[in-house]
């Protein structure tokens, strides 16, 4: 079979479906939320004050990734999990048409900022609400998994990545990490570098067996975790 | 003989030598301030004729004079100008010249290379590199405007490079810092001196005498000769025999990987315990240095090496040369040759033992060409801009520059001859800013400009960030080798073995099985950040390290592959079992003849194959073959995969590919979108990139401790491209990674060049069964599956098997 699956894979967080996007967003159906970890804005310019002029595009390329997910799921209300700027001034230094493209998406949905390690505030020309966690339904978001187990946690923060080998070829992607029971989603922002799944940061939130769900180009793919694969439920696409 | 002053004369003479003809010449041409550059084969004296005229020169002046620099010697390798320096001190001493000699490496303490800044030796001995660093100084100028002479040696193996760029654009610096100072350059015999003079900015051309025409054998069995493979472990009692024979032979193979195989195969026969070594660029430098000197101390019979020791030092006691696998290329194989018996009157002894069959074809061109004193001409490549924005950071860090000066200087280089001025601005553009159409680091500028329209570095951490940044050689991010302690989990504990590059520790598989440090190995998986392994006794490991040789096949010697394969009158020189195999393969499908591209087609198994012979080298039928499936995709034949070798490439699918139009198939325009939505998702390409990227000084290189791992620059470093690729495709840094690509890894240039011409001249046999030509690119370990969806298709078996896995009741 050659054919492009577009199929969703959902997989269940304490009791609540999750559609897993293959931008590397959340999607809850059952409450009309889209959620964005580590979104990173403006990663590059951070390095040029440093001295490395990377290419100025990585907002760009963010925002639209932001907007073409934005257009499919159309979501009541979008959940950014924290360092979604990449420093204090980081907003500043957004040019008027990206001012502008992330306005426009600021007033797509209510949208809620939970406050990261990078970014104490967002603007506050963005609106929305500034949270440090928020309780939905049988979730809780937070940036950072905490260290002390609580069912239905999800967070972003450790950007996590992973690689799979198969006849000789490797791929390194960001991938969601899953239990069942807490899920980290990995970074979005296009900068974003990532942590691999063998670091104990990421390993020591699980303390059994956990799944990997890899970014494909038409889908997010189950690539590790056996036992968690009952949770995944397969829907066609619409 | 009276070019020569007594004192020199009289110290040939206590040495009973007699000054060489092209050693006179050399002082002649200096007497008049000429450049020259001294064509002449090894062991005729070359070096001490480059430095002749500096030594008469020196010998006249007072013992007691203020410290100037007078002449700089430049060599590819450290080790070589640290021998150099040691066989100048014979001269100096037993004329009692006053003259200082020092060298300058990386390894020269900070101190003394500082030192040597401000109060220079008389003869600096040093790398393109350290060059590179002392024209970026601030002493620079008055550093260098002593100087009256340049030597390079070995020329013919730096110009032709990206440290060939390097050093060009240092000597540009130089010609402007020392206007008057002269050029001596060094080296064997090339196809055509030309470009190398160019590369010198001119001068006149000296050849020394060519020495007796070398001996070369051919390892050939008239019983058997293997279909593929690169070891030729066959011939391994024979090679032996040969080292018996000898005093002191060099054993070349092409790849580490062999070095190793080869290292083992020829221990296991070897019952008398010969001294035998290995020597390769993955060992410790200290294990290296050890061989190196039980070499030079004649402890050794037989050393197995790769190019690390084509150049380098000379080794007086060395009588053989052994060359295992293809010679890929006439001068290559010369070079190597020349590294026996150092001494002009007494032929060279070089044994060649091919490894399957078409090397044995390979062997026989290359005999041809080197005794009929025919030399491969490399193609001259063009600057590469990564290097020139490293040069300009650099000028700027000596002094602010003037750009049209700059741009003057830059392309009286050979390789920058051709720059654009608006390729030179963008450079410029991109040191300064990053060059991107949107102006957003104006405020962050690593140079700025002066009231007087200057080019200055905006902040001393920009000329720190340089010198750490300095050269053009980057290394691959390398990986841990962990022995796994037997019954303990992957990644507990565990012995390290040593280190190998990232990118092939990621393709392996659990499971697999390789070579490495005399061993074979299993790969049980990744731990933090290291590679996890156990001994195995599989005497077969699975993944070879590197496919074949890095370097690809040279385009001289190709075309006189093909003309042999060509020709059944010329088969006769050929081994029975090889002779056969041609004889068979015109009886039962074609034999191509020169210009023509032989296309078959068969069945076998469940698969149809489609294989044609370009003769252009690994690297373009690697290219050539993701091209083809990608448009084979497209007309729906379902291509499965393709392995490609230095003369063959064959693709299989799963519908009967005979009918297809070959010249559509073939067509030139493969390199248009085809290429460019295939660069967009190609690991070569985003290495190459991330090459050019340090290189450019867009991100920084690594060093130990300074970084965790390599993981997240190449990962960064990917991030870069894709949005760099997305925004501005066009982008300088992007032009230079086409360019080294095209001429490098893809090698696009040849594969462009072989469409051409064949263009209307391809031949197709429509065939019930593998042909015999088509048996050694079939057997080819290395095989690529389809490049189309391949990624999505490693995530959905990934997927599949796991469920699979799952869903097991057993």
């Amino acid at each position: 079979m050659r054919c492009v699956s577009t199929d969703d894979l959902n997989i269940e967080v304490n009791g609540e479906i999750l559609v897993l996007d293959r931008s590397g967003a959340a999607w809850w159906p059952g409450q009309e939320t889209l959620v964005f970890a580590d979104i990173h804005f403006e990663k590059g310019s951070s390095y040029a004050m440093r001295g490395a002029l990377l290419p100025p595009y990585d907002t760009r390329t963010t925002l639209r990734r932001m907007g073409d997910v934005v257009a499919r799921r159309r979501p009541k209300r979008i959940v950014a999990l924290g360092d979604s700027f990449h420093d204090r001034q980081a907003a500043d230094r957004l040019d008027a048409e990206e001012r502008a493209a992330l306005s426009a998406l600021g007033r797509a949905a209510d949208w809620v900022w939970i406050t990261g390690n990078h970014d104490p505030a967002p603007p506050a020309w963005l609106g929305g609400t500034v949270v440090d966690e928020i309780k939905l339904g049988r979730l809780v978001f937070r940036h950072e998994p905490g260290a002390m187990f609580q069912p239905g946690e999800i967070a972003g923060h450790l950007h996590p990545v992973t690689t799979v080998t198969r006849r000789g070829r490797s791929l390194r992607r960001r991938c969601f990490v899953s239990d069942g029971r807490r899920m980290v989603l990995p970074a979005f922002g296009a900068y974003a570098g990532g942590l691999d799944l063998w670091e104990t940061a990421i390993r020591a939130l699980f303390d059994g067996d956990f799944a990997a769900f890899m970014l494909g180009t038409s889908r997010v793919y189950a690539v590790s975790g056996a036992a968690v694969l009952q949770t995944l439920r397969r829907t066609a696409a619409s | 003989m009276n070019a020569l002053p007594q004192a020199f004369s009289d110290w040939f003479a206590s040495r009973g030598w007699a000054p060489r003809p092209h050693q006179l010449a050399l002082v002649e041409h200096a007497a008049r301030g000429e450049s020259v550059l001294l064509i002449a084969p090894t062991g005729g004296g070359k070096t001490l004729a480059g430095f002749l005229p500096t030594l008469i020169d020196l010998a006249k002046l007072p013992s007691r004079r203020p410290r100037a620099l007078h002449t700089l010697y430049i060599s590819p390798l450290k080790a070589l100008a640290v021998d150099v320096a040691r066989n100048l001190d014979t001269p100096v001493e037993e004329m009692r010249l006053p003259v200082r000699i020092e060298t300058r490496t990386g390894d020269t303490p900070a101190s003394r290379r500082q030192r040597q800044k401000t109060l220079p030796p008389d003869i600096l001995l040093t790398t393109p590199e350290q060059l590179a660093l002392l024209v970026a100084s601030r002493e620079s100028a008055r550093l260098f405007e002593s100087l009256k002479t340049v030597v390079l040696d070995e020329l013919h193996a730096m110009h032709n490079s990206k440290r060939g760029d390097l050093l060009a654009l240092g000597l540009a610096r130089l010609r402007t810092l020392a206007p008057e100072h002269r050029t001596v350059g060094l080296s064997a015999t090339v196809a055509d001196p030309k470009p190398l003079l160019d590369y010198m900015g001119g001068g006149a051309l000296v050849r020394g005498l060519a020495g007796a025409a070398p001996q070369i054998s051919i390892l050939a069995s008239d019983t058997y000769v293997p279909w593929a493979g690169h070891i030729a472990r066959y011939a391994m009692a024979d090679v032996l025999e040969a080292i018996k024979r000898a005093k002191t032979s060099l054993v070349f193979v092409n790849t580490r990987a062999n070095a190793e195989r080869t290292f083992q195969e020829l221990w296991r026969l070897n019952e008398g315990n010969l001294p035998i070594a290995l020597h390769h660029g993955s060992l410790a430098p200290a294990q290296r240095r050890k061989v190196e000197s039980a070499m030079t101390k004649g402890a050794l019979r037989a050393v197995v090496c790769t190019s690390t020791l084509d150049l380098g030092i000379d080794w007086g006691a060395v009588d053989n040369v052994i060359c295992i696998g293809a010679p890929k290329g006439a001068a290559r194989l010369v070079q190597r040759i020349g590294r026996a018996n150092h001494r002009l009157d007494e032929p060279s002894q070089a044994l060649l033992v091919p490894s399957n069959r078409f090397e044995v074809l390979e062997c026989e061109a290359a005999r041809d060409a080197v005794m009929a004193g025919e030399l491969d001409g490399d193609r001259l490549r063009i600057g590469g801009l990564d290097v020139l924005a490293q040069h300009v950071l650099g000028t700027a860090c000596a002094k602010p520059f003037d750009a049209d000066r700059l741009f003057a200087e830059v392309t009286s280089a050979s390789p920058y001859a051709h720059l654009t001025r608006d390729d030179f601005d963008k450079v410029v553009d991109f040191v300064a800013t990053g060059g991107y159409a949107l102006k957003r680091y104006d405020r962050y500028a690593r140079l700025r400009r002066t009231e007087d329209g200057k080019w200055r570095v905006a902040h001393p951490r920009v000329a720190q960030q340089y010198r750490m940044n300095v050269g053009v050689i980057v290394e691959d991010p390398m990986i841990d080798i962990r022995l796994q302690a037997k019954g303990r989990p992957t990644g507990v504990g565990g012995r390290v073995l040593g280190q190998m590059e990232e990118y092939f520790v990621e393709q392996l598989a659990h499971g697999d099985t390789f070579v490495f440090a005399g061993d074979v190995l299993r790969f049980e998986g990744m731990h933090e950040d290291a590679a996890y392994v156990s001994r195995t006794h599989d005497p077969e490991a699975g993944v070879p390290s590197y496919n074949g040789g890095k370097f690809p096949l040279s385009t001289f010697l190709a075309k006189r592959v093909r003309e042999m394969v060509s020709r059944p009158e010329s088969w006769a020189v050929l081994p029975d079992p090889v002779n056969e195999w041609l004889r068979i393969q015109e009886f039962r499908s074609y034999i191509p003849q020169p210009g023509q591209l032989l296309v078959e087609t068969f069945p076998r198994g469940s698969k149809n194959y489609l294989v044609c012979y370009p003769f252009e080298g690994r690297l373009a039928h690697q290219t050539l073959g993701m091209l083809l499936t990608r448009r084979l995709e497209r007309l729906r034949m379902r291509p499965l995969g393709f392995s490609a070798n230095e003369y063959a490439l064959a693709v299989w699918a799963l519908r009967d590919m005979s009918g297809l139009d070959m010249g559509k198939l073939f067509d030139q325009d493969m390199l248009g979108d085809d290429l460019d939505a295939w660069l967009g998702e190609s690991n070569l390409y985003k290495r190459t990139f991330r090459n050019c990227a340090i290189i450019a000084g867009l991100i920084e290189r690594r060093f130990p401790g300074r970084e965790k791992t390599g993981r997240q620059v190449t990962f960064s470093s990917d991030l870069i491209y894709d949005v760099l690729r997305e925004h501005e495709p066009d982008h300088i840094l992007l032009r230079a990674t086409y360019e080294d690509a095209a001429t490098g890894l893809l090698d696009i240039a040849r594969l462009s060049e072989m469409l051409a011409r064949v263009k209307a001249r391809i031949v197709t046999k429509r065939l019930d069964r593998v042909s015999p030509l088509a048996v050694p690119a079939l057997l080819e370990i290395a095989k690529e599956m389809v490049a189309g969806e391949a990624h999505e298709d490693i995530l959905r078996e990934t997927e599949e098997s796991l469920i699979a896995d799952a869903m097991r009741v057993d």
